[in-house]
This record gives structure tokens, C-alpha cells and sequence, in this order.
């Protein structure tokens, strides 16, 4: 270059910025579009397994290798089919349910659809747990450990009260439920905020307590008399969360529930005085030290309120599903929501989004197991390589060419997770 | 002869950001060249293009007179180029021989690393420029100034002849700057040309013999020490005129506000860092406390502010007993904190401004009403505090931590000094600022002087705790050595009371306490 630029050239746009960068530029500086990257590159690679996994493609390679990949990719097709009909509904068999009118076939087709919306209930509740103590600079292993005393809470009163109506009977079990994983929450925040003892070791201590006493109670004082395996007896009928549909669809109110408690969430951490205390604490522990906070009140109100979180988890799949609780009762829900809490960025608009996808997937794979003979355990790899994308954003980054983005919020969340 | 070193339109650009733009420096042999600029005006980027670290996009450079392509830090050591980074680049555990080895190994049959060998160079160099280091001292065990004599002994091991030094003086007392400079001039006899990257005026028209100014990314003038006074080249680096010299008033001393007797606090590791402190500071004056960092300075600090519970001693503000309170119970009754660490203690970095500028006052009317905050009464306040404190910024919806250090500071001392106030701490209040931040943070502090707050002023800036102070207290291993009048000594005698000399200061002032 001969001439000298003149001093406008500080402000200069690189010549070969073309529109579609510029536009990819601007998309990458919104949070969402890394979380949606993740998935969208845990359904291919998620895909290609399937198709890696198949046995006939490699029998069709040593033949004809296009025929291969072709075979592989219907047989990633059949499997997300599946996964989706299985999630949604099957949109023939819909069609043809509201042709013939008839209101039982109706229920069915559209059943996939609401069963996986109950299936997001718990991953909401523990989602919000788990982002809820991200937010406080807190890592909270224990929502599966909590998800369970919140369960037992919620199930004694449900069994054992008698005689007052649901309007009562309810709330009441719901708010049993929230305290036994608020205890359980409870605990190590006592122990990290007045002794430092780290909550993630402690959170998974109480874990094992909570499935032990879980068991110890359901082969004693919660066994239901007329049997022999551990489980408790039925709730009463006022303690049930009220379905919308006649069966099958078993969608109850608890979903809602969950969508408001979310909302309340919302409004605690960013409208109120008590939220900016708890996020000033896990965002910089220091400058709230600074500022006059009591870092100790907080530690111990947040892991509480945390527990009481996963615990209504529990409580809403004992009061809203299986109206009595037996061990086998969870599928990992609290472990899976620090996943959840992580993907939804700790926010609880994401973690109700990214509760709508787990409980989406989780519902659909069953009917992928059944139907395309896909095992269950994709989904878990899934979601696994899902959460790595997302917990390792430069990746994601990388492959889809997008700029960092300026701003420090992130590296700031990336401090909470060590806790 | 060729100049040692010759920069032809070095340019450089960022995304968004010209860093360089078109930059000429030629560097003669036996001459110290400073580069005078604030932070961020460029400098470190062209030095770190001239090193290796950065590619330029433009220009040239020139190493005595042949052309030189600088892919890595390896091609700026060959072609005999060195630098001391601001933070030394320094392993703490090993020994100034390891150190000086490390990356230029001295070997006996291929591996065995040759300590003998290289020791005897070490101790060739340092008796040559007059550098006093023990090769086998361990590195944690030296002063800071010793360990910057290391990293030139580095340099000077692997044979440079042109020297970059980045804010060398940074860390330094001022004897122990007074010492380098001496070196730097010895070094200068040998033949060795340096290039003394600073911000601070005084140190620059002392020692070099070349100065080159640079404001965003251009050279804005070359001059010499005797061409320039201290005036000129700060109104060359800011790019207006700026008042070097802080007006002030004589102080009108009212109440004691804040008395501290007999304060001892301990650090985490339970050392005794304050050792029996005392003094007062009245409405309407400022209290300096002078010190070389580390000798109790911030634990003093954080025992008056609630921050750090004192071992023994009682601190009172306006005669009341405030030992025990904590934080916010402290700053409810009149009491600013402009803390050391600004990102660390003062700025939650993901916030944006408004909620930082309510860090400590958002639970209060009218930030919030009962348990709700008060959004839209946050904003207002805070956008009207960004104009009064002219805190550069898009909008007060932007996250602290994408503001310049000066910027983040200006946010503090906003929400600070906002208030109706009795007391300012103020520790450290303009390190690592450029000088319109200081000017104008000096400015804010002696107008609430002016105000009736008494003001406690920490700092390791010995000019700074000069120009601010009414009286002066020197922190020596965690004591107070002195309490002096500030216009009745100069800088050497504070500068060797820090290190904590005492004899030689005369007894008046020492008159009144």
C-alpha cells in the first residue's frame, strides 16, 4: 500500500467481510446460538452413531459403498422418525385419529406429545435447582439426592393425611416435598458457608444418605402394608395433581406449576434485592464481601432454596405420575439437570427450554427403542456430546467459524461451576 | 553509523483498532530512547511486534543498519534484542543461575547442565555493569529490585545489546528506582542502547536521551529532556493541557473523624502485618499513609472498613467504637471505600454499570422498595452519575468489565464519592490509571476535602501520596515509623523513612502528636 491511509482508518470494515459473516458475527454474540449449535451438532454426530452402529452398512460396504452410506443414513432417518414420533406424535396417525373422530383414538395419537411434557416437569424443577446455585457460585451435585427427600415428603403427607380437600391437601404436599430437599440442601450450605467444606464432596455424601433412607423407609415406616416390595402405599385421591385429559394423556397441573415456579425464579434473581445479593455472591464473592453482604446467609438461603427446587421435582412425579413412590422412581433427573442448567446458560428461560428438550428426547427415545430398535443409551450420548459443546464453546466456536464475542459474562459463569 | 535499531512504519491493526499506526523510532548505540504514552496508547504492542510476538501488518525494522524479518521472540534474541516484561518472567524456586540459564543452557557432555560455567558469567556480567547479584541466591528469597537485576542479567547472558524495558519502575521504591537508573546508565557507557518504556513523566526527563510520545497508536512528537519539560510532555500525551501540580488549598483541619489506637491485624496466615498502629485523621484534611507495598498497608485498610477483624487495638469513628462492625455497617454511617483491588473487590466484572454503581446502597431507598429494586430509579441514577463522573461509556447498561481501568475506576469513585460522606479510604485509588484518570480521581478526592471528609489516602506512589497529602504517615513492617507534615519534608526524606531509615529526618517534624 502506497498512500497513507488517513486517520479515518482505524474505523475501516475489512474488505472481505461479506454480508453472511458479518451476519454470523452478529448472531454469535447472542447467548442462545451456542446451546442451539450444540444440539444441532449432537443430532448429526448423534445421527452418524446410528448409522456407525448399524450392522448392515458394513455389510453393504464390502458390495457397494454408496449403497452404505445410504443404508446408514435411513437408518439414522428411522431412528429420528422414531425419536420423533415418539416425541410429538405421529403426524399420519394424528391426521387420521381427527378423520375419524373418534375421542379415545384422538387421545392416543396426541399422547406422545403431552407425555413429554411431563416428562420436562422434573427436568424444570431440578433445572432450576441446579442454575439457581450456579448463580450463587454454588455447584449443587445433590438435586438427585434432594429430588428423592422432596419425594418422600411429599408422598407420607399425600398417603397419610386424610380427610381435607385438595385445595389444601396439595399445596400442603407440594410444600412437604419442597422442605425435604430444602434440609437436604440445607446441610452442606451450612457446612460450606460456616466451615468451607466444599458442597460438591458434601452434596454427593447427602445423595448416598438420601437413596439409603429412602430405601430404610420404604421396607419400613413408608411400606405399604399389603406388600412385599419396597414401596410406599397410594396417595390419597385430594393429594393428586388434576389431569387435563382422560387417559391416556396422565398431563397435570404440575407442568404449569413448574412454568411458574420458573417465572418466580426469575423474578427472585433479577427483580429483587435478595437475588442481587445472590448473584453479587457467585459472580464475585469479594465485592460482595465489599459490599456489605453476608456471604454466609446467602450460601446457606441459596443451597436451601436450591434443595427445595429439586425437591419439588420429586414431589411433583410422586403427587402428578406415579401416586406412590418406589425406589426405582427417578431416571437420574437431578443428575441430568446440571447438564440442563449448564445448556440453558443458568437462566431459567433456558432451563425451561432446555427442560422441553430433555424431556422431549428422553420420551421420544423409548418409542426409537421400541420401533427402530435404537438402545435408549443414544439419547445418553447425545445429550453427553451436547453438554461437551456447550461446556467447551470454542469448539463449537471453531467448527461453525463464529467470532468470540466481547464481554466477560461468560467467563464469569465458568467460575461458578468449580464452585 | 547506522542507528543500533530502526522502526520504519511499523503498522498494526486489530479488529476495530488501529494499534500502530505508521511508526518511525530509531534507537541510537549507547542511548536510553524512552517511549512516553498512556495506557494503551500502543506501546506494549510495538514492542511485542519488535520482539517477535506480534507480525506487523506494515513497516520495517532496521538492526544496525541490515533489514530483519522478527518471526518469534527466538529472531529478536539472535539479532540481540531483549526485554523485561513488566511482570518478571522469573521461577521463584530456582536459582538466579537456573533462572539465567533457563532457555540458553550452558551443558557439559551434551546434558549435564554446566552450573560452574555459568555462574562464572553471571558473576562476569554483574561485576562489568555493576549489577551485585549472588548466582546461588534462590530467586523468592530476593528484594524485587534484585529480581529485576536478574532479568537484565538475562538479557545481557544472552548478549543483547539493545535493551527493552516495559514500565520497569513500577514496582520499585524510589531508591530502588534511583538504583536501576544508575545501572541503565552504566549500561549505556558499555555501549548498550535501551528502550524505556514509561507513563511517568518525571522518570523520563530524568534518565533518557530521547523521547518519543505516542497517543492512539501515533507518534505525536520526538523530543529531548531539555526540549521538553514535565508540562509539555504530559499535555503531549494526553493531548490537552493538563495540571501536573494539583491545586489545593491550605487543609482547615475540623473533628477527628476516624481514630485508630494501638491497631494490630493479621493476615490469613495469622502474621502480625499492622503492629500497633495509631493515628487520626480530622474533617477536612487528608491523611497520606506512605509505604512500599506490602508493609500492612492493606490490612489497615480492611480492618477500618469492616473488611478484616483487628487482633487488638479499637478504631472509632467520631468517638464511636466501630471495631466491631462490620462492612455496611460502616459505610451507613458516612464512610467511602475505594478498595485496592478494583476488579477484585470493587467491581462485580459482569455486571453492567448500573447495578455497579448501587454495589453497596442498592437495598436502600430509592433503589429498592421492600424486597424489589428499584430498576428504573438504578438507571436514572446511574446514567447521571456516568455524565457527572464522565465515565466514557455507550450506556450504563454496559458490562464494567468492557471498560478501559481507568473507566472502571471513574465507576467506583462515582458511587463512592456520590454520597453525603464523613470518611473516604482511598487505597491505591490511581494505579495503573493514565494521567487524565488521575488528574481528575486527585481532583475528586481533595474536593471532598474541601467538602469537611476527612480522607485516608493509601498509596505507593510516592508523588501521588506529595502532592495529595496534608500530613504524611510512613507504614514500615506494619508500624507507622512516622507521622510527618507534608510541607515540611521532600520526597527523598519520605521515600527513606519507606525504607524505613529514620535517623537522618530532623525533629520538627515530628512536633505535633
Amino acid at each position: 500500500m502506497a498512500e497513507r491511509p488517513k486517520p479515518k482508518a482505524s474505523k475501516e470494515t475489512q474488505p472481505d467481510r461479506s454480508a453472511v459473516k458479518i451476519f454470523l458475527d452478529e448472531v454469535a454474540k447472542a447467548p442462545l446460538i451456542v446451546p442451539v449449535l450444540a444440539i444441532l451438532s449432537g443430532l448429526i454426530l448423534g445421527g452418524l452413531i446410528v448409522a456407525l452402529t448399524t450392522e448392515e452398512v458394513y455389510a453393504v460396504w464390502r458390495t457397494s459403498p454408496l449403497d452404505a452410506i445410504r443404508v446408514g443414513w435411513d437408518a439414522a432417518m428411522s431412528a429420528y422418525s422414531a425419536l420423533f414420533n415418539g416425541a410429538i406424535g405421529n403426524p399420519a396417525r394424528i391426521a387420521e385419529a381427527f378423520r375419524g373422530g373418534d375421542a379415545l383414538e384422538i387421545r392416543r395419537a396426541i399422547n406422545p406429545f403431552f407425555e413429554s411434557l411431563n416428562k420436562s416437569v422434573p427436568y424444570i424443577f431440578a433445572g432450576l435447582a441446579v442454575a439457581l446455585g450456579f448463580r450463587a457460585g454454588l455447584f449443587n451435585i445433590g438435586a438427585e439426592g434432594q429430588l428423592f427427600m422432596g419425594a418422600v415428603g411429599a408422598v407420607w403427607v399425600g398417603f397419610a393425611l386424610t380427610g381435607v380437600p385438595a385445595i389444601i391437601h396439595i399445596p400442603l404436599a407440594l410444600l412437604a416435598g419442597a422442605l425435604g430437599g430444602a434440609l437436604w440442601g440445607f446441610v452442606p450450605g451450612l457446612l460450606k458457608a460456616k466451615t468451607g467444606g466444599h458442597e460438591v464432596i458434601n452434596t454427593i455424601m447427602m445423595n448416598y444418605i438420601a437413596f439409603r433412607l429412602t430405601e430404610y423407609l420404604l421396607r419400613g415406616p413408608l411400606q405399604r402394608p399389603d406388600s412385599f416390595n419396597p414401596v410406599s402405599p397410594f396417595i390419597q385421591d385430594s393429594a393428586k395433581l388434576p389431569r387435563f385429559f382422560e387417559d391416556p394423556i396422565r398431563f397435570h397441573l404440575g407442568f404449569f406449576i413448574a412454568l411458574a415456579v420458573a417465572y418466580g425464579v426469575y423474578w427472585l434473581l433479577f427483580k429483587t434485592r435478595w437475588g442481587f445479593d445472590l448473584r453479587t455472591v457467585g459472580a464475585n464473592p469479594n465485592a460482595a464481601r465489599y459490599a456489605g453482604m453476608n456471604i454466609v446467609v446467602v450460601t446457606i438461603a441459596a443451597m436451601s432454596l436450591s434443595g427445595a427446587l429439586a425437591g419439588l421435582a420429586g414431589a411433583n412425579e410422586v403427587l402428578g405420575l406415579n401416586h406412590n413412590l418406589a425406589v426405582a422412581f427417578s431416571s437420574g433427573f437431578g443428575f441430568d439437570s446440571i447438564a440442563l442448567a449448564l445448556i440453558g446458560r443458568s437462566h431459567p428461560l433456558g432451563v425451561v427450554l432446555a427442560a422441553l428438550l430433555f424431556g422431549t428426547l428422553r420420551n421420544g427415545a423409548i418409542q426409537m427403542q421400541v420401533s427402530a430398535g435404537i438402545p435408549i443409551d443414544i439419547i445418553s450420548v447425545m445429550q453427553a456430546m451436547i453438554l461437551a459443546f456447550i461446556a467447551a464453546p470454542a469448539i463449537i466456536r471453531t467448527i461453525y467459524r463464529l467470532r468470540v464475542p466481547t464481554g466477560v459474562a461468560d467467563e464469569i459463569r465458568v467460575r461458578g461451576w468449580g464452585g | 553509523m547506522a542507528p543500533v535499531l530502526e522502526l520504519r512504519g511499523i503498522t498494526k491493526r486489530f479488529p476495530g483498532v488501529l494499534a500502530n499506526d505508521h511508526i518511525n523510532l530509531t534507537l541510537d548505540k549507547g542511548q536510553i530512547h524512552a517511549l512516553l504514552g498512556e495506557n494503551g496508547a500502543g506501546k506494549t504492542t510495538l514492542m511485542n511486534i519488535l520482539y517477535g510476538l506480534y507480525q506487523p501488518d506494515e513497516g520495517e525494522i532496521f538492526v544496525k543498519g541490515e533489514k530483519l524479518q522478527v518471526h518469534s521472540p527466538t529472531d529478536a534474541i539472535t539479532a540481540g534484542i531483549g526485554m523485561v516484561h513488566q511482570h518478571f518472567m522469573l521461577i521463584p524456586v530456582f536459582t538466579v543461575t537456573e533462572n539465567v540459564m533457563l532457555g540458553d543452557e550452558t551443558t557439559v557432555a551434551g546434558e549435564v547442565l554446566d552450573r560452574k560455567a555459568a555462574a562464572e558469567k553471571i558473576r562476569h556480567i554483574s561485576e562489568t555493569f555493576h549489577l551485585q547479584v549472588d548466582p546461588d541466591a534462590f530467586v523468592a528469597d530476593l528484594p524485587v529490585g534484585v529480581q529485576q537485576r536478574v532479568e537484565i542479567i538475562k538479557l545481557l547472558y544472552r548478549e543483547a545489546d539493545i535493551l527493552i524495558l516495559d514500565e520497569p519502575t513500577a514496582v520499585l521504591t524510589p531508591q530502588e528506582a534511583d538504583e536501576l537508573f544508575g545501572i541503565l546508565e552504566g549500561l549505556t557507557e558499555k555501549g548498550k542502547s535501551i528502550i524505556f518504556i514509561s507513563h511517568k513523566l518525571r522518570e523520563v526527563a530524568k534518565i533518557a536521551d530521547q523521547i518519543t510520545v505516542i497517543r492512539l497508536g501515533k507518534v505525536v512528537g520526538s523530543t529531548t529532556p531539555k526540549n521538553a519539560d514535565e508540562n509539555k510532555l504530559a499535555s503531549m500525551m494526553v493531548g490537552r493541557d493538563v495540571l501536573l501540580r494539583v491545586d489545593k488549598k491550605p487543609a482547615k483541619p475540623g473533628k477527628t473523624i476516624l481514630e485508630v489506637k494501638d491497631l494490630k491485624v493479621t493476615d490469613e496466615r495469622h502474621h502480625l502485618t499492622v503492629d500497633g498502629v495509631s493515628f487520626e485523621v480530622k474533617a477536612g484534611e487528608i491523611l497520606g499513609v506512605a509505604g512500599v507495598q506490602g508493609n500492612g498497608q492493606t490490612e489497615l485498610v480492611e480492618a477500618v472498613t469492616g473488611l478484616r477483624q483487628p487482633f487488638s487495638g479499637t478504631i472509632t469513628f467520631e468517638g464511636k467504637d466501630i471495631t466491631e462492625f462490620g462492612p455496611r455497617a460502616i459505610t451507613e454511617l458516612g464512610s467511602a471505600h475505594i478498595p485496592e483491588d478494583r476488579q477484585r473487590d470493587g467491581l462485580v466484572l459482569s455486571y453492567p454499570i448500573a447495578d455497579n454503581m448501587v454495589l453497596n446502597t442498592y437495598y436502600q431507598k430509592p433503589f429498592a422498595k421492600g424486597v424489589l429494586l428499584q430498576e428504573k430509579t438504578i438507571l436514572e441514577t446511574a446514567n447521571q452519575l456516568v455524565k457527572d463522573f464522565d465515565v466514557r461509556t455507550p450506556s450504563a447498561m454496559t458490562h464494567v468489565g468492557n471498560l478501559s481501568g481507568g473507566n472502571q475506576q471513574k465507576v467506583i469513585v462515582a458511587r463512592e464519592l456520590s454520597r453525603p460522606l464523613k470518611l473516604v479510604v482511598a487505597s491505591q485509588p490511581t494505579r495503573g490509571l493514565d494521567v487524565g484518570s488521575i488528574e481528575y480521581i486527585h481532583k475528586q478526592l481533595i474536593d471532598r476535602r474541601d467538602k469537611g471528609a476527612a480522607v485516608l489516602l493509601v498509596s505507593s506512589e510516592l508523588d501521588e501520596i506529595m502532592q495529595l497529602s496534608d500530613r504524611i504517615a510512613v507504614m514500615f513492617r506494619g508500624r507507622i515509623i512516622d507521622i510527618v507534615e507534608a510541607k515540611d519534608v521532600d520526597k527523598r526524606q519520605v521515600g527513606l523513612l519507606m525504607a524505613g531509615v529514620r535517623g537522618e529526618k530532623k525533629a520538627d517534624g515530628k512536633k505535633r502528636k
